[in-house]
């Protein structure tokens, strides 16, 4: 896309298109505990990014010969809508898609502690509704919310955010745009205290730009820590505090 | 049984980290010995077998006239496949690529594509109507670890032998496939706080993770994977792409320069 590079301008007065500054993140909205029937669910907006996450388990494995004596196993499926692209995309899972649910998967299974569940399955289902770049990050961030409002134990959140670089300067959370006709996009999970369980790049980057762009990418996953912390304490400190209903006598 | 064998290789393999060492007797960033065999099917347009250690990697390039993408109509399609055919490991089964297939075919795409090694401007027949297409596919014959680095290394070696099959579809003389860089990808793995290179069946499936690092020619990045479960810290990462362009440059020089 070398000459769609040339013309596109990514910045106006030193703000991105969208107004952003060069490292900062696009707003996020997160709702915990959205959907009835799943055991833990959340849904997260990242700029124009919609998703939704369900957590289903502890439970059965099916097929049983998945099943492990020793542990839990982690199952994790990114799903796009066919809607959620400007062309609409053949629905069912694609090799891309394969491929973020298994590195998705892996960003959270570290932090899961699955050995207090042998021979049972946790189940992540990921529907991306809308489509903005990011959608990866944005789903492993609804998934870890959604596994602890599942009540899954684990030994840590898991924040998830990238960074890229557009007109060889590195942004913070690139954007549609700018991940189609950048230089570089380079996704990031990792826990609070910085352990890294999630590392993709594409793109070119040299070995200086890549430490600075880590660390642009850390700080975007303690902003997004701190916003799926609320997010579970105004949901569980109301519930707190909500009177417990009297129940009425019959007679 | 088996999993009370691998406990016992673990400890084995742990006990020697410990003491710096590998049971093969390398060093942590030590790869071990590879071939290059170019050409080797002269029914495809390029490919090449590669051997690291003991594992062995075809890959080999088809191109055939087809349609552009929508999106950029006087550019080439580059399309690529992995195939972990039984043969390869008593772990790999029949049927539809797996997830890790599919990662590993990804991976080698990601090296190419993003490198820019091949320059498809140059293989527009007809714009908007007719392009080169590639088919880059990597056979895995047998997996003794580290098939990412052999694939990706095998898929830019066979790129360098091909020669655009243009008479077949008279369209001309045959020429030489444009490549203007060589990607290298270079496999760590961590375990028990150590970093190591080029790992082999054993050492992969006691490690915790993984990280793969593309770089070029001008010693960038051009494309990175984690892969698998565990953790890193930013100082191992550091490290690791230190060490991967080092040891990318070096593989470079030593087999493939343009």
């Amino acid at each position: 896309m070398d000459m769609d590079e040339a013309e596109i301008s990514f910045f106006k007065d030193g703000l991105r298109l969208d107004g952003r500054g060069a490292d900062q993140i696009r707003p996020i909205k997160i709702e915990v505990g959205v959907l009835a029937r799943a055991d833990g669910s959340c849904y997260v907006e990242m700029g124009k990014n919609k998703v939704i996450a369900a957590v289903y388990g502890p439970r059965e494995v099916h097929p049983r010969h998945l099943q492990e004596v020793t542990r839990a196993i982690v199952r994790y499926r990114y799903n796009m809508a066919s809607f959620s692209v400007e062309e609409r995309k053949r629905p069912g899972p694609d090799r891309r898609s394969h491929e973020l649910s298994k590195v998705s998967r892996e960003a959270l299974e570290p932090v899961i502690l699955t050995s207090y569940f042998p021979r049972s399955v946790i189940d992540v289902f990921v529907e991306v509704l809308q489509a903005d770049a990011g959608t990866r990050t944005a789903g492993i961030n609804a998934a870890s919310v959604a596994l602890a409002d599942a009540g899954i134990p684990m030994k840590s959140m898991i924040s998830s955010c990238a960074a890229g670089k557009v007109g060889d300067t590195l942004i913070m959370d690139p954007m549609k745009e700018e991940d189609n006709f950048g230089q570089a996009d380079m996704p990031l999970a990792m826990t609070p205290s910085g352990e890294i369980t999630l590392l993709q790049m594409d793109g070119r980057l040299s070995q200086e730009e890549f430490r600075q762009a880590l660390q642009m990418a850390m700080r975007g996953c303690r902003e997004v820590y701190e916003i799926q912390r609320k997010s579970l304490l105004d949901k569980y400190s109301q519930l707190e505090s909500e009177p417990v209903q009297e129940v009425q006598a019959l007679e | 049984m088996s999993s009370v064998l691998s406990e016992i290789r673990k400890d084995y393999l742990y006990n020697l980290v410990l003491k710096g060492e590998r049971a093969d007797g390398r060093r942590f960033d030590e790869y071990r010995e590879i071939s290059i065999e170019k050409n080797v099917i002269s029914k495809a347009e390029g490919s090449a077998l590669v051997k690291l250690g003991l594992s062995q990697v075809m890959v080999g390039v088809k191109m055939q006239p087809g349609e552009p993408f929508p999106d950029s109509p006087n550019r080439g399609v580059i399309i690529t496949n992995a195939e972990l055919v039984p043969l390869a490991s008593p772990t790999f089964e029949p049927g539809p690529p797996n997830e890790v297939g599919i990662e590993l075919a990804r991976l080698v795409d990601r090296g190419v594509r993003e490198s820019k090694a091949v320059d498809l401007e140059k293989l527009c027949i007809i714009p908007g109507k007719q392009v080169w297409v590639i088919f880059i596919d990597v056979h895995i014959l047998d997996d003794c670890g580290n098939i990412k680095d052999a694939s990706s290394l095998g898929a830019i070696a066979a790129l360098l032998t091909t020669r655009v099959p243009a008479s077949r579809f008279g369209l001309g003389e045959d020429y030489s496939l444009p490549v203007n860089d060589v990607p290298i990808a270079t496999t760590a793995i961590e375990f028990g706080d150590v970093l190591m290179f080029d790992p082999d069946v054993d050492e992969e499936s006691i490690a915790n993770t993984k990280l793969t690092v593309i770089s070029t020619a001008d010693g960038s990045i051009c494309g990175m994977q984690k892969s698998g479960p565990g953790m890193l810290t930013p100082e191992q990462a550091y490290r690791i792409v230190d060490i991967a362009c080092q040891k990318a440059r070096e593989i470079r020089e030593k087999f493939l320069e343009v």
